[in-house]
């Protein structure tokens, strides 16, 4: 097993280094010349042939490559050229920190709604309750997350005014105003996720409640409850970590519509507006910030397996 | 290679486990007992007949803009009304349906010809090249699609033809992954090795037996994707990354009626229900799909 860890994390420092080398053609590719943009009024020949020299632009690629990859690691990012501030800080210790918040609650959320919901649909099935369940899964995991939040601001926000419509708090400075504000933005990201989970939820349960066990268990005179809970509920936590896992991306591309729309200053926020400010250094940021969490966000993933299912751990 | 090509033979395997017994005339059957694809079907259906008879249908054109009409309820004049340009929100409903459509399918389609050709090259050549390759593909797959969406339209710039291109790339590398692991499966099957000691030519084989297996678990794969490349499409348009005004994208049009959702709520609203209405169907259809003819495929 920690040799199966380790080849595992050699492959993810692998694709790390390709993802990185990606990152640093990005910037080369990206329209638009560094050195006259950091420049601006400022340009002069001379002015700008020694700020390339400075920047290290007149090396060859693999040096700049190597140089830029230091820097990175040591969190060594660069300045933005419109807010002129620290690039790292800006995405790690503001944007992120506001994401994932907002993706941890949105998943919580998700759960507590969508493997309730599922249940019942399963061992209702057929009847009005798994109809509505089912209907409203498809709908909620279908919707684009970028309009369901119009309509939560509309309906919840300006009409009924139960929750604030702009602004963002953060919930570390003000839990509880931190939260009001985040209802709509978890409410509208968590959509996507509990129709998901509620459909695997549901049609994982029907296929477990088929097996021979479960009847065996229902035979022994185990309680309904127990049966469900324990026995079947087991079987189902692998499809839905599987489907939880494999959707990663999908919360993601959420949470970037839902930052944008609700205009909350995360990670989504940050790479969008610079792509529209285009400002390629904090949209490459934001890229290698990204994919670095998102694998090892899957290799996570990829070893809850193990945990949930102990006949993989034999292998 | 067309898609003509390769159904017959697909769906025959779709309905018949093995390949020894082909079916051809009913591999729909099992799609019309699913009651979901069913739904899917008609809903992308109309969808569609909207974005192919969209110039027949329209009542305006989509992008002319008449300032002493604008914001006008829906009426006899404009049947869904009309937003801050004045523009026509039925015709340009009817034209969104095509962009939508056109840029969802047309960069599922390209994505998918990246992958299969990536896929197909790893399968079958195998050794270093494959490693190499899939290294490639994982680096890709390190990306969630959105960002490699939003980073290719940096680069790239805005426009339909681009955002076709950006979210074509972001697709290759599932594709890739897919076609790979299949052609792994099928490649030690023994009809393959049986036409592979026959002497039949090696691109023979990929296009004639080894293909049409690999087939329908990549159309259900390519119409799950198409909804999400729809959804991206949509997305990237609404926060102006996407296509460029006045183009008539529903993602757009959201975007121009959130400002008056209070006072016209029209704009916005149609926009929004069609793109729903799409995503559930297609959404629809691409499960009732997978059920019907790969019940044991890939999950996601």
């Amino acid at each position: 097993m920690l040799r199966a860890l380790f080849s595992r994390l050699l492959q993810t420092l692998l694709v790390l280094a390709v993802v990185s080398v990606a990152a640093f053609w990005f910037l080369k590719l990206a329209p638009g010349d560094p050195v006259s943009l950091m420049l601006g009024a400022e340009y002069s020949p001379a002015a700008a042939a020694r700020l390339t020299h400075e920047l290290g632009l007149d090396r060859p690629w693999p040096q700049q490559y190597l140089h830029w990859l230091g820097g990175f690691v040591r969190g060594d990012w660069g300045t933005s050229y419109i807010s002129h501030s620290d690039i790292f800080r800006q995405a790690v210790y503001e944007a992120l920190p506001i994401t994932l918040t907002l993706s941890a609650l949105s998943l919580l959320m998700a759960l507590l709604i969508g493997i309730p919901a599922g249940m019942v649909a399963a061992l209702r099935r057929g009847g009005p309750v798994d109809w509505v369940v089912s209907s409203v899964a498809v709908l909620g995991s279908a919707m684009p997350s970028f309009y369901l939040g119009i309509v939560l601001v509309w309906v919840f926000g300006v009409g009924l005014g139960w929750f604030p419509t702009l602004g963002f708090v953060r919930p570390w400075e003000d839990f509880a105003d931190g939260m009001h504000h985040l209802a709509l933005p978890a409410i509208t990201l968590g959509a996507y996720y509990a129709g998901l989970i509620a459909i695997t939820t549901r049609s994982s349960l029907i296929d477990v409640m088929g097996h021979s066990f479960i009847a065996a268990a229902r035979a022994r005179g185990e309680p309904m409850w127990r049966v469900v809970c324990v026995h079947a509920m087991r079987n189902v936590l692998m499809p839905l970590t599987t489907v939880i896992g494999l959707q990663l991306g999908g919360l993601l591309r959420g949470a970037v519509m839902t930052e944008v729309v609700f205009a909350i200053p995360g990670l989504g926020m940050l790479i969008t507006t610079a792509v529209l400010n285009r400002e390629y250094g904090v949209v490459q940021a934001g890229i290698m910030l990204t994919a670095l969490f998102f694998v090892l966000v899957n290799l996570l993933v990829d070893q809850t397996y193990q945990w949930l299912d102990p006949r993989l751990r034999r292998r | 290679m067309t898609l003509e090509q390769l159904s017959p033979a697909a769906a025959a395997s779709a309905a018949a486990p093995s390949p020894a017994v082909r079916r051809p005339h009913r591999w729909w059957r099992p799609i019309l007992r699913e009651r979901s694809a069913v739904v899917g079907m008609v809903i992308v259906g109309a969808f569609a007949l909207m974005a192919l008879f969209a110039p027949w249908l329209a009542t305006h054109d989509p992008t002319l803009q008449d300032f002493s009409v604008a914001l006008q309820p829906p009426g006899a004049d404009h049947w869904l009304g009309t937003d801050s340009f004045g523009q026509d929100l039925y015709s340009r409903l009817l034209y969104g349906a095509r962009f939508a459509l056109g840029i969802g399918v047309g960069s599922v389609a390209l994505g998918l010809a990246g992958g299969l050709l990536v896929g197909l090259t790893a399968g079958l050549v195998g050794g270093r090249v494959e490693w190499a390759l899939m290294r490639v593909v994982d680096a890709i797959l390190a990306f969630p699609e959105v960002i490699l969406a939003i980073a290719f339209v940096a680069v790239l710039g805005m426009g339909v033809d681009k955002l076709v291109y950006a979210l074509a790339v972001s697709f290759v590398g599932p594709f890739a992954r897919i076609v790979r692991s299949d052609v792994l499966q099928v490649k030690s099957l023994p009809f393959i090795e049986a036409a592979t000691l026959m002497g039949v030519p090696r691109l023979r084989i990929v296009l004639r037996h080894l293909l049409p297996h690999v087939a329908s678990s990549l159309l259900v794969q390519a119409g799950i994707r198409i909804s999400t490349a729809i959804l991206l499409e949509s997305g990237l348009s609404f926060f102006g990354l996407g296509v460029v005004p006045p183009t008539p994208d529903w993602g757009l049009m959201i975007a121009e009626g959130r400002g008056f959702i209070a006072m016209a709520w029209w704009i916005s609203t149609w926009p929004g229900v069609a793109l729903a209405l799409l995503l559930v169907g297609l959404t629809l259809l691409g499960d009732g799909l997978r059920n019907a003819l790969a019940p044991k495929s890939q999950g996601g």
